[in-house]
């Protein structure tokens, strides 16, 4: 092995890429426009929610109940004839819609028990979640405090101070910018070392290279590091000037430590690229087993849904990609502070994953190596 | 020679790239109905000329006629176009690979409006005349590289051209295919009147041939007339040199025949030694038991047809190709791929172009004298000389893909060169450069070799070349019928010249006199133009569009892996999202700090414990341990009871119990909340029940929950129907994406220039073949919902797949959006997927409903057509709903279509810049 070859190699790397302008602008946009984009437009856990309410009692208590649902959480609420109801809901108009029946007010003083109907619109499915815990929250709590004050009773005095820690709003753009930086991250690395290297089998070049003294793996590790080091780059100014500046998500860890869990990230990420590139035998091909690996990817690593939403079985399995460990580490190093004494498991796992992948694309690539010639 | 006998006339063009002119103000005006042709040394503008005259390039400055048209209007571009048939440079580039013989004539053919039987008639006469029919069915990148040229002029010819622009049609093709090649121009020109050929050359053979020639130098015209006459008024005895005494003083003097200077015989070990050499693909010998033995120092040339196993042959030498049977030995030692000390004194160079086209010149050099590992100081004096050995040094700052042919060639030979190797294995280094270039090539062999004692090993075409080596053999079909010395050669079989002897050997091992193609009597030849298009068949004909879709769909037919992973690969991502994303948050880690320890305190606890949404760990010890474990990830939920929180109860008192939430990933802290916030609540009410002051409060109120349109809450029954229109949009997408930008960096994008094609025809075409595979897409994913994932499709099927069409044929249309508008295949594909993933995800209401989003993001899920789509999906599969309750999505979706392929077409170009 020889260093100046891996150097050289990847600074050939390098240049192709500066002379791809659309690839450069497409990359800028990617970091910046469309992390803040993807950032701001997640709503608020229940932002403005629609719901509409029947209110078929139409007493003090029922409009009490309908003035307790206002902004962030719900939208204003429409007051709505029964008959339209399914209509409205039919059309995707209404998530929640509360029907109050007619003599709510009059049973619950008589102390009778009441039921009031929430129907949710159970295809928006984290709205129809939490959702539906806020309505039940909200009617129970009005119904509570009407009747303690007509009876002038006192309820039980025992209170549940809620405080969200590390993101004390709860306010989604924090968590939703990383987590585009973090796709970004992945799907360029991959795209970058794999279709690079397809286009230098495709143009002979791989053939070429291989008649010089130089190794396969010094030709796979230029690759990692040189396309590596763009998308470190790109995610420290996406993190810095995007994430931290424009859209100001304060970042309690340390920048540095989540770039180095980053660059770790990077490596198996690349490393899986070149591995795809040599299962693929053209570029076409390569694109298809880009969308079918990275879609699980994004999508189940915790960074789209809890991971605890998840079924065991996959959780486990979402152990062995790079990007569980890898959104698990940015949480907790840019949200929660957390320093390498914390997080070092997932250091560990992804040096783990990405010298895996490394081995297993490096022997892939020296085994297919004679087909590209 | 007035202008009507002018088949093209050139008026002041000009034509720069950059700050470079590639031609300067040519005037010229080209005989019809004969063989033109355009000679001259590389790079003095002769393919730019071409380009123009087959309206491939933008026109820059002055005008252009053919055929009596003026070629800067596009509108008479497109009446002229299907007259004119053009050829680009290289060997097969815009041929279709994994496409047969046929089936690429075929795709011309119905580009020009021949129907099938008459496309059938014409392939047939076509591939008779050329030889090709034997291997009509075998696909075009799997033929020899003189098979590819007549291949290339097939598909050139199928539609009766009244003008031929063939680009250097003969550059590294064998002698033979070459001689067949221009017999058979011959023959169509005299089965076929009035059809006028201009070629460009560097054969200054061919050239004497032709009945009109312009030479042309540094992007002017120099002389034009007939062979004859420039020999007469230039007073020369052959082309070469009548061409060399219209050069400019300064550049002639370069000019000097090749002196070949005898090899001093040291004999000693073979440089070279092949021993029983085979090379087998499936039953096919490519390379059967050859023989070598090269002596150190020696030049020894390599001559054979296209496609006899002689570029086999070389890359099993440069250990590129592990032998199928036995040895070859360089300098003694049996070739190994692992050895890197002897590649370092190889230099080798292939067939194709293979160095980096996004390096310079220069960059190109300097690195591969570093991969060589020259000591760092010699690089740059070195790089410097090879640039102006080669005559590069002007283009040292270019890159190779501006370049033309001949010059790329140069480059690729100083490469090989860089780092002084003992040993050269050049194949076909002196394919398409002039013959001034070549004798310099030459020149520099044999200095090394004489002087340096470098051994050559050399495969070539050129007769003359050949002559010039030590020894030459001659291979045929995988075999070597004879080696020794050129002259040896010839006198041994008792001929004149070393081309008389290869003919002779061919005929003894094929035991026939060698195939000529049968000559075309002028019946054989379809008569008449093309149908020339009219009225609005000019800018849109369902003919020609459908020829684009069926290659298209050819090609991905003849690529199963591809369809294989499109379909398999969604049913895959079916699976996966379809069980793996569940928004039911379940087994949310706590722990509780009780600084209280009653049992009032533990009855709260055990409150939570009992849910099944949260698993206790164990007890939180301090304030630091909270911090220490919420930091880590490990509990997402942490209650602090206080202390007296019992007695305080008893007694009526105020007590508040605290409760931290990680916030670091706000939907599952919105979810704790509200489960939190319930638990609570209930616990309240247990405890008011035993207290029994219940009564006293109100009647309990129950908040009945209806789920609607999922009643159990299944997150299947609502994620499957949102994943489908995830995956029709991702995958279909992506299939497009490459396919128009993957034929600007392959070269067959040349065809859709030439050809009276339109943008909307080219880009529809593609369009149709994704289309369909991804509505099968379709009809598996919903099958898989309904049968394996047991999700009812409650509404219209109908509307659905109404729906779907819509749908798809948006996605495809985003994906040609990217490919017209990149230039690289990477760039294509991160801009397809950055622009999907993220809005299919995250804008379009898979999770969050769009009404709730905000920003751009609202914006462009408003208007993105995967949100309409979600809404038909999920209004047929779980709300029971039909078209009349859909319409509102389905006009969003129907315009997004046209206006989606409208962008695509913008994007694209017409000629090539």
């Amino acid at each position: 092995m020889r260093v100046t070859n891996i150097v050289h190699l990847g600074i050939k790397e390098l240049r192709s890429l500066l002379r791809d302008p659309v690839m450069l602008v497409l990359i800028l946009f990617a970091f910046t426009f469309w992390v803040y984009a993807g950032a701001t437009a997640m709503p608020e856990l229940l932002n403005r929610a629609q719901i509409a309410i029947v209110d078929e009692d139409r007493s003090p208590l029922s409009s009490r109940i309908a003035g307790a649902f206002h902004s962030p959480y719900f939208a204003a609420p429409e007051l709505i004839d029964p008959d339209i109801m399914d209509a409205r809901m039919d059309a995707g108009r209404d998530t929640f819609a509360l029907v109050i029946p007619a003599g709510f007010q009059r049973d619950i003083l008589a102390g009778h028990p009441v039921t009031a109907q929430l129907n949710v619109d159970a295809t928006r499915i984290t709205q129809a979640f939490t959702g539906s815990g806020y309505v039940q929250a909200i009617v129970t709590a009005e119904v509570r405090e009407f009747a303690s004050r007509h009876h002038g009773a006192t309820d039980l005095p025992v209170d549940l101070v809620l405080r969200a820690r590390f993101n004390p709003e709860l306010d989604n753009t924090w968590f939703g910018s990383v987590m585009q930086v973090i796709n970004n991250v992945t799907l360029l690395s991959i795209i970058l070392s794999g279709a690079a290297l397809i286009r230098e089998r495709e143009r002979g070049t791989v053939e070429h290279l291989l008649t010089m003294p130089v190794t396969p793996f010094e030709i796979m590790i230029s690759k990692v590091w040189s396309m590596g080091l763009v998308v470190l780059i790109a995610s420290a100014a996406s993190i810095g000037l995007v994430v931290q500046g424009w859209i100001g998500v304060p970042v309690e860890g340390s920048v540095v430590l989540f770039l180095a869990g980053a660059a770790l990230h990077v490596f198996a990420t690349t490393s899986l690229g070149i591995f795809l590139a040599t299962l693929a035998r053209s570029m076409p091909q390569f694109g298809l087993l880009l969308i079918i690996v990275l879609l699980p990817l994004e999508m189940l690593s915790g960074g789209v849904t809890p991971r605890e939403s998840m079924p065991g079985i996959m959780q486990a399995l979402m152990l062995a990609a790079p990007d569980t460990h890898f959104v698990m580490l940015a949480q907790a190093i840019l949200y929660r502070g957390a320093g390498i004494s914390i997080v070092w498991p997932q250091f560990l796992a992804l040096a783990a994953i990405g010298a895996v992948l490394f081995a297993i694309a490096l022997l892939r690539f020296r085994r297919t190596i004679s087909t590209m010639a | 020679m007035t202008t009507d006998d002018q088949v093209i006339r050139f008026d002041g063009v000009g034509l720069r790239y950059g700050k470079v002119h590639a031609l300067s103000d040519v005037s010229l005006g080209v005989p019809a109905g004969c063989m033109a042709g355009l000679i001259g040394p590389d790079g003095v503008g002769k393919s730019s000329l071409l380009a123009l005259a087959a309206g491939v390039r933008r026109m820059q400055t002055g005008r252009i006629k053919v055929l009596g048209c003026d070629m800067t209007r596009a509108g008479y571009r497109a009446k002229v176009g299907p007259r004119i048939a053009y050829m680009p440079q290289g060997l097969g580039r815009n041929l279709y690979p994994t496409l047969s013989v046929r089936e690429n004539i075929d795709f011309f053919g119905r580009l020009f409006g021949h129907d099938a039987a008459e496309s059938a008639r014409r392939i047939e006469v076509l591939t008779r005349a050329t030889g090709l029919y034997p291997f009509i069915d075998r696909p075009a990148g799997k033929l020899s590289g003189g098979m590819k040229q007549k291949l290339g002029l097939c598909s050139a010819l199928i539609h009766d051209p009244d003008l031929l622009i063939l680009d250097e049609p003969t550059t590294g093709v064998d002698p033979l295919s070459r001689r067949e090649f221009w017999d058979l121009i011959a023959s169509i020109r005299t089965a076929r009147e009035g059809m006028s050929v201009l070629v460009a050359t560097a054969y200054m053979e061919e050239a004497a041939r032709f009945d009109w020639l312009a030479a042309m130098d540094g992007g002017r015209i120099l002389a034009t007339g007939s062979p004859q006459s420039m020999l007469k008024t230039t007073a020369a005895d052959s082309l070469d040199a009548a061409f060399l005494r219209l050069l400019p003083e300064e550049e002639r003097r370069s000019y000097q025949p090749v002196e070949i200077i005898p090899r001093e015989g040291h004999d000693g070990e073979p440089a070279i030694a092949a021993h029983d050499l085979t090379m087998r693909f499936g039953d096919f010998n490519a390379v059967d038991r050859v023989q070598l033995s090269v002596k150190r120092g020696e030049i020894f040339g390599f001559l054979g047809s296209n496609g006899c196993g002689k570029t086999t042959t070389m890359k099993m030498m440069t250990g590129l190709l592990p032998p199928s049977e036995g040895k070859v030995r360089l300098f003694g030692a049996e070739v190994n791929p692992h050895d890197l000390a002897t590649r370092r004194r190889v230099g080798y160079m292939s067939q194709s172009f293979s160095l980096y086209r996004e390096l310079t010149v220069e960059q190109n050099l300097t690195l591969h004298a570093r991969l060589f590992a020259m000591p760092e100081p010699e690089i740059a004096p070195r790089v410097a000389e090879m640039l102006s050995r080669f005559d590069l040094a002007e283009v040292r700052g270019k890159l190779p893909e501006r370049l033309p042919l001949g010059l790329r060639q140069r480059l690729s030979l100083a490469v090989a060169l860089i780092h002084r190797p003992e040993m050269l294995i050049l194949d076909e280094p002196t394919s398409g450069v002039d013959p001034g270039a070549r004798d310099e090539f030459w020149r520099i062999l044999i200095e090394l070799s004489r002087g340096e004692g470098v051994t050559i090993f050399i495969s070539t075409h050129f007769m003359n070349e050949a002559e010039r080596c030590d020894r030459v053999s001659l291979m045929h079909e995988g075999k070597v019928l004879a080696t020794g010395a050129p002259t040896k050669l010839a006198q041994e079989v008792g001929v004149a010249t070393l081309e008389d002897a290869f003919i002779h050997h061919l005929e003894a091992a094929d035991g026939h006199a060698v195939l000529r193609a049968a000559p075309l009597s002028s019946d054989a030849v379809p008569q008449g133009h093309g149908r020339a298009p009219r009225g609005w068949h000019r800018w849109f004909d369902p003919r020609r569009m459908f020829s684009h879709a069926r290659r298209e769909a050819l090609e991905l037919w003849r690529d199963p892996v591809r369809m294989t992973l499109a379909i398999l690969g969604s049913a895959i991502l079916m699976f996966v999202m379809g069980y793996g994303i569940n928004l039911d948050v379940e087994d949310v880690t706590f722990a509780v700090l009780d600084n209280d320890q009653t049992a009032i305190s533990r009855d709260y606890t055990a409150n939570l414990q009992g849910s099944r949404y949260f698993i206790e760990r164990s007890p939180i010890k301090d304030y630091a341990d909270l911090d220490r474990r919420m930091r880590a990830g490990e509990i997402s939920l942490a209650l602090e009871i206080p202390h007296g929180f019992g007695r305080d109860i008893t007694r009526g008192r105020p007590v508040a119990i605290g409760a931290w939430i990680d916030g670091a990933m706000p939907t599952l802290a919105g979810t704790v909340q509200a489960y939190v916030q319930g638990i609570h609540l209930h616990w309240l009410e247990l405890r008011a029940r035993d207290a029994g002051y219940v009564d006293a409060l109100a009647g309990p109120v129950t908040t009945e929950i209806r789920f609607r349109y999922n009643a159990d809450l299944r997150s299947l029954d609502a994620m499957v129907p949102a994943v489908i229109p995830l995956l029709l949009l991702l995958i279909p997408a992506m299939l497009s994406s490459l396919s128009v930008v993957r034929e600007k960096e392959l070269g067959s994008i040349t065809n859709f220039y030439v050809t009276p094609t339109t943008r909307l025809e080219f880009l529809l075409g593609k369009q149709i073949p994704y289309v369909v595979l991804s509505m099968g897409s379709f009809l598996m994913l919903t099958a898989l919902a309904v049968t394996v994932f047991g999700v009812t499709l409650t509404g219209s099927f109908a509307t659905l797949a109404a729906g779907a069409l819509l749908y798809v044929s948006a996605a495809t249309a985003i994906g040609l959006v990217f490919s017209a508008f990149t230039r690289s295949q990477p760039a294509a594909m991160f801009g397809t997927a950055v622009l999907t993933i993220l809005p299919a995800i995250s804008f379009t209401g898979l999770v969050d409903p769009v009404s709730a989003l905000q920003g751009f993001g609202r914006v462009i899920g408003e208007i993105y057509p995967t949100s309409h789509f979600l809404t038909i999906a999920r209004g047929t599969f779980s709300k029971a709903l039909g078209y009349a309750d859909l319409r509102g999505a389905f006009l969003p979706l129907a315009l997004s279509v046209p206006f989606l392929v409208a962008a695509a077409v913008l994007f694209l170009g017409q000629q090539e810049r």
